[in-house]
Order: structure tokens, then C-alpha cells, then sequence
């Protein structure tokens, strides 16, 4: 008894230090000095010039990447749904693109297309159509490529709840007289408005939240939003923790205002539910003449979103020099910069600190979260929505700002001296990504009967040995999906990494970064093309091993 | 009104049962006439869904021609298919289908404001429609109740005043009342029925429920594995059944097998294992047939006194009986057979009490053998 006591404090002890210590440590950056309360931090940030441009791009890109990612990803979502449009797979297979394109890789590839200098498209397609550049160096080129990358996850959100409407809802519509298109807006719509508002807010908050975006597109033209701002004042000699600590919290305000806000509708949503437990059959609508335009469009969309980015990619790395595609450079193709990239100290230690990480970031995140979301789920200890809560903090904390936060932390705090080590890193990744172990394996706790753990508490079991033995069995599928999801995402991430690294501490992320801002494009891309594939190959395991992984990222 | 020729329907075959193609619906023909209400009626899985909504423009048909009035809205040889919502018809989905975002009123609206143009009612002559059907259907004093908020009964008379307010010149219902409770349907039964033809509406109505088909309806067609099995008045179907699975869904009936001894004047004598029945039927059967003889329990009469045996009238000794309240059914057994027999609740006889069993002649009906 008193063990696992033990453990239930010891958890929520450690949860609560990753959760709340860096947020109290920011606040206490942002509005003291020297010991003092001040609000010379906010008063110094806010009155910036450019500060009100700052603000406005920012909300300009959430707005416009959220649109474009919510029209594009619900439209999409219901043709593959509810119609009879072919090529489904082939939507399913571009919606896995968020995990397998890395968010700045995904960037990169889009300026490579649509740079006003060397963008593919703009030399082929844009400019003798259109006889102008399209210029992805801009707000405009910002809501297109981070709209483009979230599009997937509101296609997965959109495809959830339209799989849950009663098919008969529209079919009444059309039995009523009404043509397609009506029953599309005066129905359908209508019916999934909880899940589209979910939907908006999600997209919101992540782009409020991305960095790689406005770091790739923005930076060189000045273009600035929070979380780039927050950077380029770190970035600055010296750097100005204060005033990066008030923009964190000005965008932390708003991330949890979004997430928040987020949860009440999701509960909310339950009223609206119109299943009324009859099962039914999915009985896609015949799109007739309009089945032509629509198989059109989804091949587009999947060229767009899947082939036109990677074969870029794939492009660049077998160049000397980055050159737009010609008949010249057709003909000279190259492996070497496989080699040089194999071959480069960034690279290598990029690997190594990614992978150790990676590994470590997952198994520490799915114990942890095992113990805790057990703890939740299973028992009635005292406090345990104390837990529940705590674990679901830092899904409001946008990457950067941790990164801050954690800066800071370990910069003034000399009894942990991990400033310039993997663990600070770690911490970081740690401290992200509970949230998301948690989902997964409670998910699958809650679907443990509780009649098992209690007759092998009858067998004499103590609750250690229950746990070993009947819980984590149980849960290894969903551990496992987890895992490997945890793996991926911790292998991408930027926006924390790009705060706590030192040399010889580079991730592999940080390693395209750094190679981005050097201009070794060729060699970046070759690194960029193993990485996809080493993704494939864990996300294809993961689906082999039947974790559905990438829906539960939103 | 409605005619249906050489309707059929199949499905592709589905992962699990890879080669083959399900007959929903294999070649059916039947007409509706005006004013009537015509029930298909079988086992679930029969095919009567897939019908219903080929006929609805829901499903594309793979054969056979469909028309209203001599309106052809498909036609699979002429290369007709009218969309589902060019075609004008009223439907009761199994689930209602109640729009949970707009309330009573908006919900029998919604048919008139998606009208074409031209034809879209004012707003004045629009609430008038609505108010007069949803009255008609008792619900003009909900009319600004969220839709969500009706109990089941409610939201399955909102549903058919969406499915009226057009006044289609064919009403089609998939088991409207299987969603109700076993009270409220046996109410919404009537309440249907008195719709139906107070309205002069004619209706196509699904159901697997038997009591319901027979209660309601004006013709009924019992369906199996896609097929039409027989087509008629509910008396007749019930009565008259002309096979074994028409017997067997339709009402209780004691199956009897035995040969056709020989014929006076359309009344059959059948040799059977347990003794000679003479059966009148105008069927024709061959001397020396193989036949099987339907029983309904209800005109089988027990008695205990044991005197006169001979045809039609039988000895059998009483196995088991189960007060079903109205009614009291008894196991008997003849021979080698149980006879099951439905008796009125005074007469209760306890096992193992040696009875008379008697035939009355409209508990027979012939039919030939194989199932
Ligand atoms: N969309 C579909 N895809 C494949 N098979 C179907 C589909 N709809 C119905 N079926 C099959 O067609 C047959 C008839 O179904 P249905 O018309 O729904 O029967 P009923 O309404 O009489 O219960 C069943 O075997 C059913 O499994
Ligand atoms: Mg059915």
C-alpha cells in the first residue's frame, strides 16, 4: 500500500515539476526584476516598433492557414466520405504526410517550388500563365504552406465526424428535393459545425505555434510573427530573456485561450449527437457528372501535397548547386551529397543525439504516462484529476515558448547543471509530449475492464505485480502506437530544439536548420530524403502493427 | 400508380466474402395502385430496403424500369435515372433522419424552401403549409420545439409531415416504427393508417414486423432472398398461403408432411404419419404428390373427451402447455409429431392428459414441398 503511495506522489511530483515550473519560471522572468514586480519586461517588448505589424502578420497567417487548411481538408474529407469519388487510398496515404515531411523540410520544399528566384513552379506554371511570380517569401506563400500542412489533420478530424453522421440526414435532404450542393451547406455542414469549430481552433493554435514556417519564409524578408520574434530576440548580442519571456506569454495567453476554448466545445459536442444506434451502412452519394472535376481535384491535391514537395526534395539532393530543373541539370546528377552529408559532423551528431533522444524521449514519455494515466483511469486515489490536468498543461505550451521557459530555468539554476547537455533537451521533449502518451494509453486503459485487474487482485496479486502483469500487457498495443508516434514526432521537433542546443547537442532537425541558414541546400535535401524514408519505415511498422497513429494528433 | 418490372439490384462482393455479388434484389415485379398502401414484408436481409431505396432513386438499379403514372424514373434499357431529388417522392427513414440543427417547423420547411425558384412559396403561403401539415399530424403546437427535443412518437409524425408536406404522389416508408416501443407502435399503427387514408395517400411500406404488415395494409408482397414469394390481400397471404415460408413468416402454422391420396370435388385426402386429413384447397395437386400440409394453431380444437377419430380429427396426448395470457398454447404430441395448438384461455389442459385433436377446415392450407 504505502508503494504505491509512493509512486502516486512521486508521479505527481515529477509531472507537476515538468508542467508548472516553467511557466512559473517565465512569469516570475517576465514581470520581476532584480527581485522587484515590474512590467518594464511587457513595456520594453510591446513598445517595439513593428511590434503592431508583429501582431497583425500573426494573426493574419493563424487566420489564413487556418482557412485554407479547413476548406481544403473538410472538402476533401467529405468527397472521400460521403461520395463515390475514386482514389480514396490515396487521400489516406497523403493525410500521413504531416508525420513523414517534417515541418521545415516540408518549408524548404516549397521554396525550392515557389520562390520568386528559383521556384519551379513559378518559372513553369505561374509566370508564362500568369505572367507574375507568386511569391512564397510573403504572408501570402506563409498561409499557403502552413495551410497545406495542416490540411491532413483536418481532413483526418473532418473524415472522424463525418463517418459518425447518419447518412439518412442527407438523404432525406435529397428526398426533400434539395440538389446536392444544398444539401451540402443546409445539412451536412451544418450537422458537422462541432467538429469544423474544433477543427478552426486546432489550426489555430498550431499555427500560432509553428515556427519552422516563419522562420524559413519569413526571416530574410523581415517578415516577423510571435514565435519568430521570440527567436530573433534570443537570437539578438546579447539576448534579451525578458522580453522574449513577455512574447512567450503574450502567445501563450493565446494558445491556451484556443485550447481551452477548444475543450469546451468538444464537450458541448456530445449534444449534438445524432447517431441513434441503429448501425449503418456508409452509402456514398453518386456524384454523377461532377465525378470527373472531383477525381481531378483529389489527384491534384495529392500531387500538390505529396509528389510535387518530395520529388523537389529528391531533386535537389542529387545537385551540385541548387538550379531550378533544366535540361542541363537533368543530365549531371549526383549521389555525393548522400556521402557529404554521411560524412558531416552536424549530421552525425544530428543522428546520434536524435536518435538517442528519440528512443529515450518515447519509452520515459509511455512509462510515465502508463503510471499516470493508470493512476487516473484505474484508482480512486486522492487528486488524481490533479494528475489528468497536469499532464494536459503543456499541450497549451507552444514548443518555443518551453523552449524559452526551460532556458531560462536552467541558465540560472546551478544545482542542475544540464545547460549545454542532451538532458535540457530532453526535458523539453519530455515535458511535450506527455500529453500525447497519455491519450494513447489511456485510450486503451479505458478499454481494460476493470474485472481483470480485480480477479488478479483476488489471485493474491499485489498491485505492482498486477500492473507488470495484467495492466502493461494489456496496454502494449497501444503502447506501442504511442511509442513510435512519440519516436516520430520527437524526431521532427523543432521549435524547442532550436532554443536548447550547443554544439555538438544538434538534433537532426537542427541539423536542416543549421544547413538551411549555411545554404548547403543539396546536402540538406539528401539528409531531408533519408530521413523521410527512415519515417515511412516507422510509420508503415506502426500501421502494420494496426496503430491507426496520426489521427489522435489533433 | 407505381409499377416495378424486372427490378434488380446486387451488391459488390464485400473483402470477407470475396467472389460473388450479393442479389439484393433479383427480378421483381409488382404494381401499386392509387390510394393503396402496398407493404413489402419479409426477413431482414430480404432485399426490401435495397427495393425501396431503388425505387426512391437512392440505389441505381442494375435492371428493370420504374414509373409513377406512367412517369418513367428509371429505366435501365432506355437509359432513364432520375435523380433522387428530381423525382418527387415522400420518405420515412428507420432513424426519422430529424435535422437536430433546425426545429419542428424549419424541419417540414426545409422540402418548400429548397423548391426551385419559380415554385417556392412565399413566406406567408410557407408557414400556412407547414402549420396545416403539421396539424394534421398533431404537432402544430410544437412547432418551435428543437427537433431533438420530441420523444420518438413525436419525431416519428415530424417525419412523415417533412416526408407529406409536398404532398408526394407517393409516400415510402422503411420500418417506421420499428425505433418505438411496443405500445406507441400499436398506437402509430392505427394513427398510419387513419393518415394514410384519410389523405388519400399511397404508400409503399417496409416492415419484417407480420402483425404490422397485416394490420395495415391494402395488399402486402412477402419477399425472400430478393424475390417476390406471393402477392396479395393480408387475408389471403395469411390464409392462403402458397408455400411453406409464406406460412412459416407469416402467422404460426403446423407443417405436415404427406401424399395426395385422392381428390372429390377440390377437397384433398392426404395420407399422413399421423393419420388422414381432408384439406379443401383450389389448388391442383396430382394424385400420389408429395405435399405439405400448413396448420394454423388457432383452428386446432382440443378436447378430453376421447370418442370418434377419423379424418381431420386425431388422437394425441398433451406434452406442455404456456399461458400466453389471451390465449393458451398446448403441445401435443400425434405420433411421432408435435401439433401445436392455440386454444382460448378456458381451456387449459394439463400435461399428460390423452385429448382429441380436431382440425377445423380453415386451419389447412396446401402447399407443395421443398422450403
Ligand atoms: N450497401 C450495401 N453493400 C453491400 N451489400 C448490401 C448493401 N446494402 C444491402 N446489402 C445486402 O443486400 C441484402 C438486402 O439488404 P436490405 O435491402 O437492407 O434488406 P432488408 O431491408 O430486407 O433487411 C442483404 O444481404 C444486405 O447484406
Ligand atoms: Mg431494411
Amino acid at each position: 500500500m504505502s508503494g504505491r503511495n509512493l509512486i502516486v506522489g512521486l508521479v505527481t511530483v515529477f509531472i507537476a515539476y515538468l508542467a508548472l515550473v516553467p511557466l512559473g519560471f517565465l512569469l516570475w522572468q517576465t514581470f520581476t526584476r532584480g527581485g522587484h514586480p515590474t512590467l518594464a519586461a511587457i513595456r520594453t517588448a510591446y513598445s517595439q516598433s513593428g511590434l503592431g505589424t508583429m501582431t497583425l502578420n500573426s494573426f493574419a497567417f493563424a487566420g489564413g492557414a487556418t482557412a485554407v487548411a479547413v476548406v481544403i481538408g473538410t472538402g476533401l474529407a467529405h468527397l472521400v466520405v460521403r461520395t463515390d469519388v475514386p482514389f480514396k487510398p490515396l487521400m489516406f496515404a497523403a493525410s500521413l504526410v504531416p508525420l513523414i515531411i517534417p515541418g521545415i523540410l516540408h518549408t524548404i520544399a516549397w521554396f525550392f517550388l515557389l520562390s520568386t528566384q528559383i521556384g519551379v513552379l513559378n518559372i513553369h506554371v505561374i509566370h508564362p500563365i500568369f505572367g507574375v511570380n507568386f511569391n512564397v517569401a510573403s504572408v501570402h506563400g506563409m498561409i499557403l504552406v502552413e495551410g497545406l500542412h495542416l490540411t491532413p489533420l483536418v481532413f483526418l478530424l473532418m473524415v472522424a465526424s463525418f463517418r459518425s453522421m447518419d447518412p439518412s440526414l442527407e438523404e432525406s435532404a435529397i428526398m426533400s428535393g434539395a440538389p446536392l450542393r444544398t444539401v451540402f451547406w443546409r445539412i451536412t455542414l451544418p450537422l458537422a459545425r462541432p467538429a469544423l469549430y474544433a477543427a478552426i481552433l486546432i489550426m489555430a493554435v498550431r499555427t500560432l505555434e509553428s515556427f519552422e514556417v516563419p522562420a524559413v519564409l519569413g526571416l530574410n524578408q523581415h517578415i516577423f510573427v510571435f514565435t519568430s520574434q521570440i527567436w530573433t530576440t534570443l537570437n539578438a548580442s546579447p539576448p534579451d530573456y525578458s522580453t522574449a519571456g513577455a512574447y512567450a506569454m503574450a502567445l501563450l495567453v493565446l494558445t491556451t485561450i484556443g485550447v481551452l476554448w477548444h475543450n469546451r466545445i468538444s464537450k458541448h459536442g456530445r449534444a449534438y449527437q445524432t447517431v441513434t444506434g441503429k448501425g449503418f451502412r456508409p452509402r456514398p452519394i453518386p456524384l454523377g457528372r461532377w465525378r470527373w472535376p472531383a477525381t481531378i481535384l483529389i489527384l491534384a491535391y495529392f500531387c500538390i501535397s505529396v509528389l510535387l514537395p518530395l520529388a523537389i526534395l529528391f531533386y535537389a539532393s542529387t545537385q551540385n548547386f541548387y538550379a531550378p530543373p533544366s535540361h542541363y541539370t537533368l543530365r549531371h546528377l549526383t549521389w555525393g551529397n548522400y556521402g557529404a552529408a554521411w560524412h558531416d559532423p552536424l549530421v552525425q551528431h544530428g543522428l546520434k543525439n536524435s536518435l538517442i533522444l528519440g528512443l529515450g524521449t518515447a519509452t520515459a514519455v509511455m512509462l510515465l504516462a502508463a503510471v499516470a494515466s493508470w493512476i487516473v483511469v484505474r484508482t480512486k486515489v486522492r487528486g488524481r484529476w490533479l494528475i489528468d490536468n497536469l499532464a494536459f498543461l503543456p499541450l497549451t505550451i507552444p514548443g518555443l515558448v518551453l523552449g524559452v521557459a526551460i532556458l531560462t530555468i536552467y541558465l540560472r539554476v546551478p544545482w542542475l547543471p544540464i545547460y549545454g547537455t542532451l538532458w535540457i533537451i530532453f526535458i523539453a521533449y519530455l515535458t511535450r509530449y506527455i500529453p500525447y502518451g497519455m491519450r494513447y494509453v489511456s485510450t486503451s486503459m479505458f478499454q481494460i475492464g476493470r474485472e481483470l485487474e480485480e480477479s488478479a487482485q483476488m489471485s493474491g496479486a499485489g498491485w505492482f505485480q498486477v500492473f507488470r502483469r495484467i495492466v502493461l500487457p494489456l496496454l502494449v498495443p497501444g503502447f506501442v502506437a504511442g511509442w513510435i508516434y512519440i519516436v516520430v514526432v520527437s524526431v521532427r521537433e523543432l521549435g524547442s530544439s532550436v532554443l536548447l542546443y550547443s554544439p555538438g547537442r544538434e538534433v537532426l532537425s537542427i541539423a536542416i536548420w543549421e544547413m538551411w541558414r549555411n545554404g548547403q541546400f543539396p546536402e540538406l535535401c539528401a539528409l531531408g530524403i533519408v530521413m523521410v524514408a527512415g519515417l515511412v519505415v516507422l510509420v508503415g511498422v506502426a500501421y502494420k502493427l494496426g496503430a491507426k497513429i496520426g489521427v489522435r494528433e489533433a | 400508380m407505381l409499377t416495378i418490372r424486372n427490378l434488380a439490384k446486387s451488391y459488390g462482393a464485400t473483402r470477407a466474402e470475396k467472389r460473388g455479388r450479393v442479389l439484393a434484389v433479383d427480378d421483381i415485379s409488382f404494381d401499386v395502385t392509387d390510394g393503396e398502401l402496398f407493404t413489402l414484408l419479409g426477413p431482414s436481409g430480404c432485399g426490401k430496403t435495397t427495393t425501396l431505396r431503388c425505387i426512391a432513386g437512392l440505389e441505381m438499379p442494375d435492371e428493370g424500369e420504374i414509373a409513377i403514372d406512367g412517369r418513367v424514373l428509371f429505366s435501365a434499357e432506355r437509359g432513364v435515372r432520375t435523380p433522387p431529388n428530381e423525382r418527387r417522392l415522400g420518405m420515412v427513414f428507420q432513424s426519422y433522419a430529424i435535422w437536430p440543427h433546425m426545429n419542428v417547423f424549419e424541419n417540414v420547411a426545409f422540402p418548400l424552401r429548397v423548391l426551385p425558384r419559380g415554385q417556392r412559396p412565399r413566406k406567408h403561403a410557407l408557414s400556412e403549409r407547414v402549420e396545416r401539415v403539421l396539424s394534421v399530424v398533431r404537432l402544430d403546437h410544437l412547432a418551435g420545439r428543437q427537433a431533438t427535443d420530441l420523444s420518438g412518437g413525436q419525431q416519428q409524425r415530424l417525419a412523415l409531415a417533412r416526408a407529406l408536406v409536398l404532398e408526394p404522389p407517393l409516400l415510402l416508408l422503411d420500418e417506421p416504427l420499428s425505433n418505438l416501443d411496443a405500445k406507441l407502435r400499436e398506437e402509430m399503427r392505427f394513427e398510419l393508417k387513419r393518415l394514410q387514408r384519410e389523405l388519400g395517400i399511397t404508400g409503399l411500406y417496409v416492415t419484417h414486423d407480420q402483425v404490422e404488415a397485416l394490420a395495415m395494409s391494402n395488399r402486402v408482397a412477402v419477399m425472400r432472398d430478393g424475390k417476390i414469394e406471393q402477392i396479395g390481400h393480408p387475408r389471403s397471404v395469411y390464409e392462403q398461403p402458397e408455400s411453406r415460408f409464406v406460412a412459416d413468416f407469416i402467422g404460426t402454422s403446423n407443417f405436415i408432411d404427406g401424399t395426395v391420396e385422392r381428390c372429390d370435388d377440390g377437397v384433398y385426402v392426404v395420407q399422413t404419419d399421423g393419420g388422414v386429413l381432408r384439406i379443401p384447397s383450389d389448388k391442383h395437386y396430382e394424385v400420389g404428390q408429395a405435399v405439405i400440409v400448413a396448420a394454423r394453431p388457432e383452428h386446432i380444437e382440443l378436447a378430453t373427451n376421447l370418442n370418434g377419430i377419423g379424418p381431420n380429427v386425431w388422437r394425441g396426448r398433451v406434452e406442455a402447455r404456456a399461458f400466453l395470457g389471451e390465449v393458451v398454447d398446448h403441445v401435443v404430441a400425434v405420433g411421432p409429431r408435435e401439433i401445436r395448438a392455440r386454444c382460448n384461455s378456458k381451456v387449459s389442459i394439463p400435461a399428460p392428459t390423452e385429448v382429441t385433436v380436431r382440425f377445423h377446415e380453415e386451419a389447412f392450407s396446401l402447399v407443395p414441398t421443398g422450403d
